[in-house]
Parts: C-alpha cells; sequence; structure tokens
C-alpha cells in the first residue's frame, strides 16, 4: 500500500472519532469543534520541541577532524614514497 | 541465491569522482589499510575530471593492483544515481559499498558496516551521523537547525525506519541495490533519501551503524534557499510516490 494511503486513513479515522464525539455529545459541541485546532497545535508544539531537543543533543565529533589530518599526513607520506602524486591541489 | 558457507564475501566499493584528485588516493589508503585481509574491490567512476584525477588514479592502481583499483570513468558530470548504476554494471562483489570521495565518509567505518551485515544478515547497512556513537563536525548551528528541522519534517511525514535520509554511506547486498536503484529517479541528495525509503517500503531488511561526518566542503557551499525548496519537494514527491 502506498505510504499516502496510510496517512490518509489515519486521518479517515480520526476525521471519524471527531464526528463521533460531536454527534454524540459525550464532550460539550462547543469544544468538539475546537479539537482539530488543539490537534494540529499540538502536533506542531511536539515538533518543534523535537527539533530543539535534537539540536541540543546535536552530536558532534571535533575530535575526527584532528584524526582525519593525521590520517591524511599517514597517507600522504605512504603514497609519496610509492610514486602517487599527491602533491597540494 | 544461497551462499556455501564459509565462503568470504567480495565487496566493492563504488566511489563517483569529480575534481577529487588528491582525496581519492587518500580514500584508497585508508580503504585499504582497514580493509587488511577482506576481498574487495575499490571501483573509481571518475566524470572526466579536469583536475586530473584519473592519473591519480592510474598511479594507485601501480601500487594496489589493477584488480583491487578500478578505473571505469566517463566523460563528463552525468549526475550521481548513474555514477552508482555505471559502477555497478562492473562491480563483481555480493555487496557493494557507496561512498563519498571528499573524506566526509572515513574508510575505518567499512569493518562496522561488514561486522553488522554479517550479525544481522541485514539487506542494507546505512550509516547514521545522528545518534550517539555517531557525528558531525564543521557545521554550524544554523545548519545543524536545517538539518534537524528536515529530519524531523521527513520522519513526520515518511516514517521511513531511519535516522539518517540523507546519508550517502551505505553497504547493499547487490541484487537488493540493483533493485532500488531501477525504481528510483530522483538527483543529488533526494536521491540518497527516494532508495533508502524505497527500499523500506519493499520491506528490505534495514540496519544502521553509527558513523562521524566531517564535512570540510560546507564552509564554501552554502545550504540556501533553493537547496531547501528542493528537499521539499523531495519530501513531498516521496510521499506521494512511494
Amino acid at each position: 500500500m502506498k505510504h499516502v494511503l496510510k496517512i490518509m486513513a489515519l486521518l479517515v479515522a480520526i476525521s471519524a472519532f471527531w464526528i463521533g464525539l460531536l454527534e454524540t455529545s459525550v464532550v460539550p459541541r462547543s469544544y468538539a469543534w475546537l479539537l482539530p485546532i488543539y490537534l494540529i497545535v499540538s502536533l506542531g508544539c511536539y515538533g518543534l520541541l523535537m527539533v530543539g531537543i535534537g539540536l541540543m543533543l546535536f552530536p558532534t565529533c571535533p575530535q575526527e577532524a584532528v584524526l582525519l589530518q593525521k590520517d591524511i599526513a599517514e597517507a600522504k607520506e605512504f603514497l609519496k614514497n610509492k610514486g602517487v602524486d599527491v602533491g597540494s591541489d | 541465491m544461497g551462499k556455501h558457507e564459509g565462503k568470504e564475501n567480495k565487496y566493492s566499493i563504488i566511489i563517483p569522482t569529480y575534481n577529487e584528485r588528491l582525496n581519492i588516493a587518500i580514500i584508497i589508503y585508508l580503504v585499504f589499510k582497514h580493509l587488511k585481509g577482506v576481498d574487495f574491490e575499490v571501483i573509481v567512476v571518475d566524470d572526466g575530471s579536469p583536475d586530473g584525477t584519473q592519473d591519480v588514479v592510474k598511479q594507485l592502481q601501480q601500487v594496489y593492483g589493477e584488480d583491487r583499483v578500478l578505473l571505469r570513468a566517463r566523460p563528463r558530470k552525468l549526475g550521481l544515481g548513474t555514477a552508482y548504476y555505471h559502477g555497478l554494471k562492473h562491480a563483481s562483489g555480493e555487496f557493494v559499498v557507496i561512498m563519498d570521495a571528499d573524506l566526509s565518509h572515513h574508510p575505518k567505518y567499512l569493518p562496522s558496516f561488514i561486522r553488522k551485515q554479517k550479525e544481522t544478515g541485514a539487506n542494507i547497512i546505512t550509516g547514521t551521523r545522528y545518534v550517539r556513537n555517531g557525528g558531525v563536525h564543521g557545521w554550524n548551528l544554523m545548519r545543524k537547525l536545517t538539518s534537524r528541522g528536515a529530519n524531523v519534517l521527513a520522519q513526520t511525514l515518511l516514517w521511513p525506519g531511519v535516522s539518517d535520509l540523507t546519508g550517502s554511506f551505505r553497504l547493499y547486498k547487490r541484487s537488493v541495490l540493483e533493485d532500488v536503484i531501477s525504481s528510483c529517479v530522483s538527483k543529488g541528495y533526494v536521491f540518497q533519501m527516494e532508495m533508502i525509503v524505497r527500499a523500506s517500503r519493499k520491506g528490505y531488511h534495514i540496519e544502521e551503524v553509527p558513523i562521524t561526518f566531517v564535512d570540510r566542503v560546507y564552509g564554501s557551499s552554502k545550504l540556501g534557499g533553493s537547496e531547501i525548496v528542493e528537499y521539499l519537494k523531495g519530501l513531498v514527491y516521496l510521499l506521494f510516490t512511494t
């Protein structure tokens, strides 16, 4: 099944639930009308939270740059001795 | 389709290049350093680099052997997807690794890709920069923010099952790569996303290994508005066609 159909199915299920709430008056009508807005805003906040947390915990590796320089020097040394042109580009 | 128990697998490492005369030499040195005892070949797909990349590859062939360093050049820049496809045609391994030539992908992770594949029997092992033992160096705050935002958006829309969608350091079972690459049409990094999302949709077993990514190119090529638009277009395309 195409992915977008899964998403549509999920939206349809949520809509059916919401319409059910409206019709059966389990929740006060005026409140029920606003539920989709609340849902969208919550999703937005959740997304922003995920971005923020991810940014704070973004894995960095400054030591890798140093190690890479070492590897480059080692490689150049070896290859120069073998006749490979490793002059600056 | 079955392999004999104990038969060693061969790994074909495809590296597309364009103007990487120094980096390709270093990468090939590092691949040979970290894959001692492994049956592999490196396939350099050079798109007619004017800086003499192909000359350097020929020198490397003298050092390491023409059976282990293959040069399969093309006349001009023809795109990444077709470069993989071209390399694949000349690959003799049961497994194919794709990686970048600019030293952002370090060959020292190759053994961990191989080990993970053997442990799990997965079809695809993809390197991820965004987990604890992984990481990125060389990105400023803005770049990290864009990356994180893009990732959250992609996860929400696509449910891809992998943490790093635009990564291009991957190990594929050869038959799986052939299957997936034939159904992908995007360009650039959206192509990498399309590959992994289509593979996920087809039900292929995908595992991740942490990798570190040293970006020495970023300073010269900022992420502009047009890249962001391309990315969003790519997401929408993937949302509706996968």
